[in-house]
């Protein structure tokens, strides 16, 4: 799905740790540490492994077999992990005894980002001394590019997993805008790893297509497969090269299979754009769906196939003309207390 | 032939050419038409057993009268026929007069045309004239009828007149004619849509019926013919659009057609 699910479970409750008295102690978790220790071991007596050896993903699978259940959430399903990894970090008391703060600037209210702005600050300033003494020995500056296009600062809620504090918008942006200025300064590189901390490879998302080569016929005609989906009807093509044009569906020629003009010209589009009407014959097979979604499908699967026969700019055009993508509209869920997925009930007045 | 290739239109071209060449030409433009969605059916008074159609067999013998005019002056009777209590047709009389009586008389008019059928059979041998019976939907003679009696029995071809006299024409016992018939499946009744070969229209008895013919298949157009067609489109200036003009448009035409000479038409009708 495309929905974006972006919240950690740590900040799913209010405030992280900085609101009020702790709700676990020290004490509190070191118990619960023993008792999972102790019942991995148990686990992998039961499973039949060594306990010694047993690993998170081994209890993971032993869980999922043990206690099966048809959640669809996976995060509802029973979970057995690390204590740390349950129940989020607490901040300790910060204050001893005597009611003193441990943490000099505690009467700020937000120490541990004005902290870190003042570690910052300082490594910038590190920094362009070093700078001024290079200058200062007509040395030259070095300058070795970050790859600044695979990488990416900590979000905003990420800052605050790790501050154990609520971090503003404004206070966050300032943060950036810091950590910018000191990247940008020529000599950067003796701080690279504190910036390090703040920063995150992106995975590289281009996932290069690949190109099936053309296959060749016992007759040695050139043919190439592809599939397509739409809706619920899935569908396979395979496109030959020097046809007359003529398309088979399930052994059954179109016009009697689509009677609906509409549904052909779903069929002609994928042809018509590349201009090759009558150079190729095509059979397919395709099950599920409708008569439209039938004819998408097919529409998809063609598409596919034939980008074998075509250059890699004709490709690029296809795809975005939309010929190459799937089409995520499926039939919407109907919801309780409704009558359809958007219709509600009759209103009456009374 | 499938749905929509043009075997009416053929069946078209031989009734021109016969008529052009001098011959009697007996058409039946659908004879579904008989079979089907008929208002008025009365007893026969020839015949107990049958049903007549008064308002079908008024329509043919108009149109009847009017494509074979000077025909109709020539042909004599040969025997005498009774109407009703008063009218008669004696000896002799030229065939106008029974088609008239026909007409006028709504209530015997599917006997006048049985009449009219037998005539015709009978005076062919001679040679006067040629015949060309040309039948459209030849294969309603045989099947069901949509139509039921008046307690609700159904009716089967037999039992009407026109049909009865119909098959009597198409059947194989005259000479100095001609009998040029299409089977059709979009006014069948009662037979599945894909069916289009012979046997399958006609069923056993039809096929038995026209025992020796030569079947003719009309097949979608060839790659030749649908040029032909495209090119007279275009020189009667139809095809208006920019893109119709072109040799995309004319591939994708042929494509959306099927070379499916009904399909084609009704795709360019709009442009």
């Amino acid at each position: 799905t495309l929905r974006l699910v972006c919240t950690t479970t740590a900040v799913q409750r209010k405030n992280v740790g900085a609101s009020g008295p702790e709700k676990y102690t020290e004490a509190f978790i070191k118990k619960q540490i023993e008792e999972f220790n102790l019942g991995k071991r148990h686990l992998a007596n039961m499973m039949g492994e060594d306990p010694e050896t047993f690993t998170q993903e081994d209890i993971d699978r032993a869980i999922a077999y043990l206690f099966p259940s048809g959640l669809f959430d996976k995060q509802a399903r029973p979970v057995m992990k690390h204590p740390t990894e349950i129940f989020p970090e607490q901040r300790k008391i910060q204050w001893g005894e005597d009611g003193r703060p441990f943490h000099f600037l505690f009467y700020t209210g937000k120490q541990s980002y004005y902290s870190l702005m003042h570690e910052t600050y300082e490594k910038l300033l590190n920094v362009q001394k070093h700078q001024d003494q290079l200058i200062a020995q007509d040395l030259p500056l070095q300058k070795e590019k970050r790859n600044l296009a695979g990488s990416r600062w900590l979000t905003k809620i990420e800052l605050e997993e790790m501050l154990l504090e609520k971090v503003s918008d404004d206070d966050y942006s300032r943060f950036i805008q810091l950590l910018e200025k000191l990247v940008a300064l020529p000599c950067a590189d003796i701080e690279e790893k504190y910036i390090q901390k703040f920063s995150k490879e992106v995975p590289v998302q281009l996932q290069k297509v690949v190109i099936e080569p053309l296959q060749h016929d016992e007759r040695g005609v050139a043919f190439s497969t592809g599939e397509g989906k739409r809706k619920t009807a899935r569908a396979t093509a395979v496109v030959y090269d020097n046809g007359t044009g003529k398309i088979t569906v399930n052994g059954i020629d179109i016009l009697h299979y689509f009677p609906v003009l509409q549904d052909r010209e779903q069929l002609l589009f994928p042809f018509q754009f590349l201009g090759r009407i009558g150079k190729h014959d095509m059979v397919c097979t395709v099950s599920g769906g409708g008569r439209s979604a039938q004819a998408g499908a097919i529409r998809l699967a063609s598409a596919k196939a034939l980008r074998s026969f075509v250059t890699e700019k004709e490709v690029e055009l296809m795809r975005q003309a939309g010929l190459l993508t799937v089409d995520p509209r499926v039939k919407e869920r109907k919801k309780p207390g409704q009558e359809g997925p958007r219709r509600k009930f009759t209103w009456k007045k009374r | 032939g499938e749905r929509g290739t043009g075997k009416t239109m053929t069946l078209c071209h031989v009734v021109h050419y016969c008529s052009r060449q001098g011959w009697l030409v007996l058409h039946i433009p659908d004879a579904h038409l008989w079979v089907k969605n008929c208002k008025e059916l009365f007893q026969s008074s020839y015949n107990k057993d049958r049903l007549d159609q008064p308002l079908q067999a008024s329509v043919w013998l108009k149109n009847f009268k009017t494509s074979n005019e000077h025909f109709l002056q020539e042909i004599k009777t040969q025997k005498k026929y009774t109407w009703g209590k008063r009218e008669s047709t004696e000896e002799g009389r030229p065939l106008r007069e029974v088609v008239e009586q026909g007409l006028a008389r709504v209530r015997s008019a599917s006997d006048a045309v049985g009449v009219v059928l037998r005539e015709l059979k009978q005076q062919s041998h001679r040679g006067s004239f040629r015949l060309l019976v040309a039948v459209d939907g030849v294969n309603a003679l045989w099947g069901r009828t949509s139509l039921s009696k008046e307690d609700k029995s159904p009716v089967s071809p037999e039992e009407l007149t026109l049909v009865h006299n119909l098959r009597k024409m198409v059947m194989n016992d005259w000479n100095g004619g001609a009998i040029v018939t299409t089977l059709s499946q979009t006014g069948s009744l009662f037979k599945p849509s894909s069916a289009y070969t012979p046997q399958e229209l006609l069923g056993k008895e039809g096929f038995d019926a026209l025992d020796p013919f030569v079947p003719i298949p009309v097949p979608n157009y060839s790659p030749k013919e649908f040029e032909s067609c495209y090119g007279y489109y275009l020189e009667r200036r139809w095809l208006q659009h920019e893109k119709a003009h072109t040799e995309d448009g004319k591939a994708e035409l042929q494509f959306l057609s099927g070379s499916n000479p009904r399909q084609l038409d009704r795709l360019a009708g709009p442009l």
